[in-house]
């Protein structure tokens, strides 16, 4: 229970079987990496399934002190040793690496949690949202002095698009690029005498962002949030360039990224042999090392770090696709439940509307749309507590954009519905002095009827 | 020797010392650090929303204390796109400027704040409280731009400054329509209920302004407002060759205060509230802080005026094949059209010209109509006889 009345129950439901001999097979070989890729076509591959094998003690698939390997698929292998109590503790922590924690179920649900639980950073990655725009920004400050060539296109093809292609189910991305000119940091770096090289430090780099944003043409973008993925290439007077981090020591990225906006790489260029060299340099920009850390980036501004996990544990690398089945997973999770929580937020919402304004008029597409709302919600708790998360993810992705377009549908504002009050306040100085005359006159009608009833009998 | 051992102590003493100051300082240090953690915003990203709400010459004030502000706001680090500006804006090309294209906001013609890089997202008649509504709640047409849209989230700290001429409980908007503390109130609890901000600074600067803080209800809202109710807020100085007051006082006087704030700056809200005294302004600027969660110690004014990030340093990298060939896409590419694409006909003009205008339909009266009808001219003939029907048929 996190709030006054959101409550959530996770449990995790572990078969657990003896291999078969074709897993015996895969696993008969020399190393993890082999075992994992023979693993995986006898796995389950279903979204949220997770596949995990015990092997003995003494089994030489993992190297000397790693007790957990974690593959690039649903699968892991957990060496056996410590009893069953330590071991049954280890898978479950395993699980929990793989799928989702209290922690990280509480930050999707940081809305309705109240704030004083969660710290101020608790929801700094990027809201589920049904397509993101990315950005790839080359600025080039100093085009007198560097040529700079960079094949983005050729790039994005082959390093982003897979990873992309990845993520499609989470949402849609699309991808442009642009190069400045003449765009500066907004902070001057400190010269150091020792490494003869520009610093910046790290408290500067807060205020590197925002001059730069005013010139990057977001606002033309799509209406989906927009992620900045900035390449900066210093001037010849202020090269090499290098970014301190908070103990003084040179950041080997040379990068650095804000939450939900983007990251800034610096991409120094090596200085000319011979100082007589003609400018304009020409810089043929190392696509490969830029496109490491801008993958790397994205994958943090998701929030798929790798790095609050204990020492035994081991993780392939995913390569060239960017993230692993289960890290898409851990996605998958905290995006289904955040989005049910803003379905069932906009809804309670927009009822709490419609009963303060009585008078307010809901156009039929808006009412299906809620209907098909609730439905859609309904269906995604369905299939959230028996763990498929695959349908349960569209479910929830349904039941977002019906519920967002009900409740931001132009008809609904509340100043278009006169309250009762009002009406009241308008009609009755208009008819009421004309009702004047007329009320008195039937009065007297009434009066006058009466009279005459009576007088007859008194005649007679 | 004897001489030396009790220096030595002396020296080993203020070495313990210096040590424990050293430490004693360390850890201070730390505990501030996390103090401050604690109390800092937890904010991304940062929007303004500047209204002006008066049209004609003699608000020209108006107009320039909105571009002041958004002067400050766009230099302190707020981008355009984060920026909703709504102007009149028929001050610089008003045929009764005598410096046309310009706005002064400081007499002597100091400070020309109508540059050629304001960018005023509503203008002119788009200026209505509907358009005010709709920008804060969201509940936009489809078809609008994005930069007449407040895209905020949950995590983005909202400014919004509203001027212009005002009484004890509403707006005026463009001297035709108002806008009633109740509507506002209930706007941003709108807002809230879709966590369209984290934490909303709410500055009026009108005639009887506090009157628009009073009925606030959501929480995470801090309002400051230039005057009480009951009280007026004074336009600050006329200059005799544009023949117009360019400002109000208690935006001048806030504007001189944020002419110090650079975006590094760490001064904090109390200092915003003291800002115009009553000997300076005539009327007792007022501010209302019990929505809000932290204590204004604590909020810095460039958490509202200017746009500080959060940065994080990278240390990951992903590692990639350097090789990589050109890569198949796995997904279905969607199919180009084959056939030439036509000009599709917008308006059919032919079929309108030459179209018989449609018959409206005969509706009968009403029932209120024909109720209120019977209902008069019972009375007539009940009132005066049957008998004057012969003289009216």
């Amino acid at each position: 229970p996190l709030a006054a009345r959101t409550s959530i129950t996770s449990r995790y439901e572990m078969v657990y079987r003896s291999t078969t001999a074709q897993e015996e097979a895969a696993l008969d070989v020399a190393t993890a990496q082999e075992a994992d890729a023979a693993l995986c076509p006898l796995q389950d591959a279903s979204l949220g399934a997770l596949t995990m094998y015990v092997v003995p003690k003494t089994s030489s698939l993992l190297p000397q002190g790693i007790s957990v390997y974690v593959g690039k698929h649903r699968g892991a292998l957990v060496r056996a040793g410590g009893g069953l109590a330590a071991l049954r503790t280890r898978l479950r922590q395993l699980t929990q690496v793989m799928s989702f924690t209290t922690s990280s179920i509480a930050a999707a649900l940081s809305d309705r949690v109240p704030d004083g639980q969660l710290g101020p950073d608790a929801r700094r990655h990027l809201k589920s949202s049904l397509g993101y725009e990315i950005t790839f920004s080359l600025l080039n400050p100093d085009p007198k002095s560097h040529v700079v060539d960079w094949d983005i296109e050729d790039a994005v093809n082959r390093y982003v698009q897979p990873v992309l292609d990845k993520l499609s189910l989470v949402a849609n991305f699309s991808v442009d690029s642009q190069i400045l000119y003449y765009a500066v940091l907004g902070v001057t770096p400190r010269f150091d005498k020792e490494s003869s090289s520009f610093l910046l430090s790290a408290h500067s780099l807060p205020h590197v962002i925002n001059p730069v944003e005013a010139r990057l043409g977001s606002s033309a973008a799509s209406l989906y949030p927009v992620l900045n993925f900035l390449l900066y290439v210093p001037e010849r007077s202020h090269s090499p360039l290098y970014i301190q981090d908070k103990d003084g020591a040179p950041v080997s990225t040379n990068a650095f990224h804000s939450p939900r906006w983007g990251g800034i790489m610096v991409y120094n260029v090596e200085a000319p042999a011979s100082p007589q060299a003609s400018l304009p340099l020409h810089v043929d920009v190392d696509m490969v090392r830029v496109m490491e850390v801008f993958l790397a980036q994205l994958r943090l501004l998701f929030g798929l770090s790798r790095e609050e996990l204990p020492p035994e544990f081991l993780l392939e690398s995913p390569g060239s696709e960017g993230l692993a089945d289960w890290e898409l997973d851990r996605l998958l999770w905290a995006h289904t439940v955040e989005n049910i929580a803003t379905v069932s937020t906009t809804l309670t919402s927009l009822a709490q509307l419609l009963d303060k304004i009585g008078n307010i008029v809901i156009k039929d597409d808006v009412a299906s749309e809620v209907y098909r709302a609730v439905a859609s919600a309904q269906s995604a708790m369905a299939k959230l507590a028996t763990g498929h998360l695959h349908s349960a993810f569209q479910a929830s992705k349904e039941a977002v954009t019906s519920s967002e377009r009900a409740f931001f549908d132009p008809s609904l504002l509340h100043l278009l519905y006169f309250p009762d009050d009002q009406k009241f306040a308008i009609y009755i100085p208009l008819f009421l002095p004309m009702a004047v005359p007329i009320l008195l006159s039937l009065a007297k009608i009434v009066r006058e009827t009466r009279q005459r009833k009576k007088e007859p009998t008194k005649m007679d | 020797m004897a001489a030396a051992v009790p220096g030595a102590c002396w020296v080993r003493a203020v070495a313990a010392a210096l040590l424990l100051g050293c430490c004693g300082a360390a850890l201070a240090g730390g505990v501030q650090d996390q103090a401050e953690e604690f109390f800092r915003s937890g904010h991304t990203n940062n929007w303004a929303v500047l209204v002006c709400t008066s049209r004609f010459w003699f608000n020209y004030r108006h107009v320039a204390n909105t571009l002041s502000v958004y002067r400050s706001v766009k230099r302190l680090g707020i981008p355009d796109s984060h920026i909703v500006l709504m102007l009149a804006d028929d001050m610089a090309c008003n045929p009764r400027n005598p410096k046309p294209a310009t706005v002064f906001s400081h007499k002597n013609m100091e400070l020309n704040v109508y540059g050629d890089d304001v960018e005023v997202d509503y203008r002119s008649y788009e200026v209505t409280v509907e358009n005010f509504l709709r920008v804060l709640t969201g509940r936009i047409p489809p078809s609008t731009p994005r930069s007449k849209r407040l895209l905020s989230d949950d995590r983005s700290n909202i400014l919004i400054y509203m001027t212009g001429h005002g009484g004890n409980g509403f707006l005026k908007f463009q001297d035709s329509e108002e806008i009633t503390n109740v509507e506002l109130a209930d706007a941003f609890e709108q807002m809230w209920q879709k966590r369209r901000y984290n934490e909303l600074l709410f500055i009026i600067d009108t005639c009887q302004g506090a009157s628009m803080y009073e009925r606030f209800y959501s929480p995470n809202i801090m309002a400051l407002a230039s005057s009480q109710v009951g009280e007026d807020s004074l336009s600050h100085q006329p200059d005799l060759g544009i023949g117009v007051h360019l400002m109000d006082r208690y935006t001048f006087y806030v504007l001189e205060f944020l002419e110090e704030i650079h975006p590094a700056s760490q001064t904090n809200m109390n200092d915003l509230f003291q800002v115009c005294p009553k000997s300076l302004c005539v009327s007792t600027p007022g501010h209302r802080t019990d929505l809000f969660q932290r204590d204004p110690q604590n909020v810095l004014i460039t958490d509202f005026f200017g746009s500080v990030r959060k940065v994080e340093i990278t240390t990951e990298t992903v590692s990639l094949d350097n090789d990589l060939a050109g890569f198949e896409s796995n997904l279905p590419k969607d199919e180009l059209a084959t056939e030439p694409l036509k000009y599709a006909e917008q308006l059919p003009v032919a079929q309108i010209i030459h179209q018989k205008p449609k018959q409206k339909d005969w509706h009968p009266p009403g029932g209120f109509i024909l109720g209120l009808w019977a209902l008069i001219i019972m009375v007539f003939f009940k009132t005066y006889g049957i008998k004057h029907m012969k003289h009216i048929f």
